[in-house]
């Protein structure tokens, strides 16, 4: 199936090059709205029905802000769409595909596909502030900063012991030094806010890297 | 430096006897005690099975695997851990159960006996004022399986000397294990980011976020995981999860340790894991629950 590709303002999923945007086409039947301005891209759309599934590219935001919501029974051809990115990193594999509780099952089918014939990894979810990995490894991000704090075991051996108690690749400590504590902040920020919960709150750590970049910019 | 000593292993579960293995493999005389002797039996059994397979993969020899047998010795009678200078206590998971144990051990083991508790949750100080000699006894949590896993999370209690301390390390590394060290905190390292977090991915398929299987595909594509919440939930056993979570929320009050209503429901109907083929996931189709 062939796919079209509208580009409006810088991408946090694609911010280079990559095989799925070379591939695109005019007239494709899948439309791609990447950027940051993703949601005006498509408020701006003519003919949404021309298609059989519209992807637009997520930030925070629910797709319902830029599709509308009707008594849960919303949802067409139109899904969203984000690459799972830890601050600066370069972007996942993985392809979060945010759906309605009406979405058509052929354009999920049709998202699902156009990502995997391009090498990335899919999981559909419903429209929620931070879909399924920000809602999921967040509130442990936190707790790994607020559990170094309380002293309960040094940096190097929190990590060590998450690395090989559980296999992860590499602990949280590590992680976030690496993709940096303010992106962490930015993100906990936008979740505690949208979901009011005190597991997002960003932790103290993060709060001061945060409050240091601001200063030094 | 090191010891020349008996290693005492209480609880002849799968935790006893992985712990069994690792410190008879590392060359330490080893008893494995358990009320129930044929408890004992069957441990000592399965001992001998693991190891025969490290032979069929060519990591050990026959020769190796017949000395390593014979290092174990196994008893239901607590005064047969009399020779041991240091006992690793692997029996259930309650203070009370602990308790009885290691004043009983204190009665027969010599003063310069260090103690050490393999709990998961509960405290290691709590453990230890029952223990007769708290300022010998220390944390010492191997990982499931323990025969393969490394990793060893180590506590002092309140009053555990820094000598008895650095002496359960030093043993530690003797055996072959790699320990860190923690504060006596519920859940130590693994547990306490552990439970929450998997409790925080039942939540997800309560409040309709994604499917189990969504949200396993999601934590492994995007972090390069083994093995998704879901999968891990449902290999260590719903039921499982339950008692961590009510070990560690009754401890701590930690919102994100309760138990969701979900896994509970589960529970009620049957759905373990892995081992009932039906927890989160299924295992005898591609049916998925909550999907």
């Amino acid at each position: 199936m062939t796919h079209s590709v509208i580009t409006a303002g810088p991408s946090r999923s694609f911010p280079t090059a990559h095989p799925l945007l070379e591939a695109a086409v005019e007239g494709g039947a899948i439309l791609l709205l990447v950027g940051a301005d993703a949601g005006a891209a498509f408020a701006g759309l003519a003919d949404k029905a021309a298609y059989q599934a519209i992807l637009i590219e997520l930030g925070t935001e629910c797709l319902g802000v830029h599709t509308g919501e009707s008594r849960g029974e919303e949802g067409g051809n139109t899904l969203g769409f984000a690459r799972f990115r830890l601050g600066d990193a370069a972007p996942s594999d993985l392809v979060e595909i945010v759906r309605q509780p009406g979405t058509d099952a052929a354009a999920i089918a049709a998202a699902r596909a156009l990502f995997a014939a391009h090498g990335l990894k899919t999981a559909v979810c419903g429209d929620f502030p931070g879909r399924i990995v920000d809602r999921l490894v967040r509130p442990y991000y936190n707790a790994a900063l607020d559990k170094l704090d309380a002293g309960l075991a040094t940096a190097a051996d929190m990590d060590l012991t998450l690395r090989l108690g559980l296999g992860y690749p590499e602990g949280p400590i590590a992680l976030l030094e690496r993709t940096g504590l303010a992106a962490h902040h930015d993100v906990t920020q936008a979740l505690y806010q949208a979901l009011g919960e005190p597991a997002y709150a960003p932790a103290r750590r993060a709060q001061v890297a945060k409050a240091r970049q601001q200063r030094e910019a | 430096m090191t010891e020349q000593i008996t290693i005492g292993v209480a609880g002849a579960g799968t935790m006893g006897t992985g712990i069994a293995i690792v410190a008879a493999r590392a060359g330490f005389p080893t008893i494995l005690f358990d009320l129930d002797a044929a408890r004992v039996d069957s441990a000592i059994g399965q001992m001998r099975a693991f190891l025969a397979k490290s032979v069929q993969r060519g990591k050990l020899t026959e020769a190796q695997l017949a000395e390593i047998i014979g290092r174990v010795s196994g008893t239901s009678d607590i005064a047969a851990m009399s020779p041991a200078g240091l006992v690793i206590e692997a029996v259930f998971e309650a203070l009370a159960v602990k308790g009885a144990l290691f004043t009983a051990l204190d009665a027969v083991c010599a003063p310069e006996t260090l103690f050490a508790s393999n709990t998961s949750t509960l405290s290691i100080t709590e453990i230890a004022a029952r223990s007769g000699r708290d300022d010998r006894f220390v944390g010492m949590h191997f990982c499931l399986p323990a025969q393969l896993m490394k990793l060893v999370e180590m506590s002092p209690g309140l009053n555990t000397s820094e000598a008895s301390f650095a002496r359960a390390w030093a043993l530690c590394e003797q055996m072959g294990q790699r320990p860190v060290r923690t504060q006596d905190a519920p859940g130590f390292i693994l547990n306490a980011f552990l439970v929450p977090f998997n409790n925080d991915a039942i939540r997800l398929v309560e409040q309709g976020v994604a499917a189990p299987e969504e949200i396993d595909q999601a934590i492994k594509g995007a972090l390069g995981y083994a093995m998704g919440p879901m999968e891990l939930l449902d290999l260590v056993g719903l039921d499982t999860q339950v008692l961590l979570c009510e070990a560690l929320h009754g401890v701590t009050h930690e919102p994100r340790a309760a138990c969701p209503p979900l896994l509970r429901r589960m529970v009620a109907a049957g759905r373990l894991g892995r081992k009932t083929r039906r927890g989160l996931l299924s295992y005898q189709s591609t049916t998925i629950f909550g999907g």
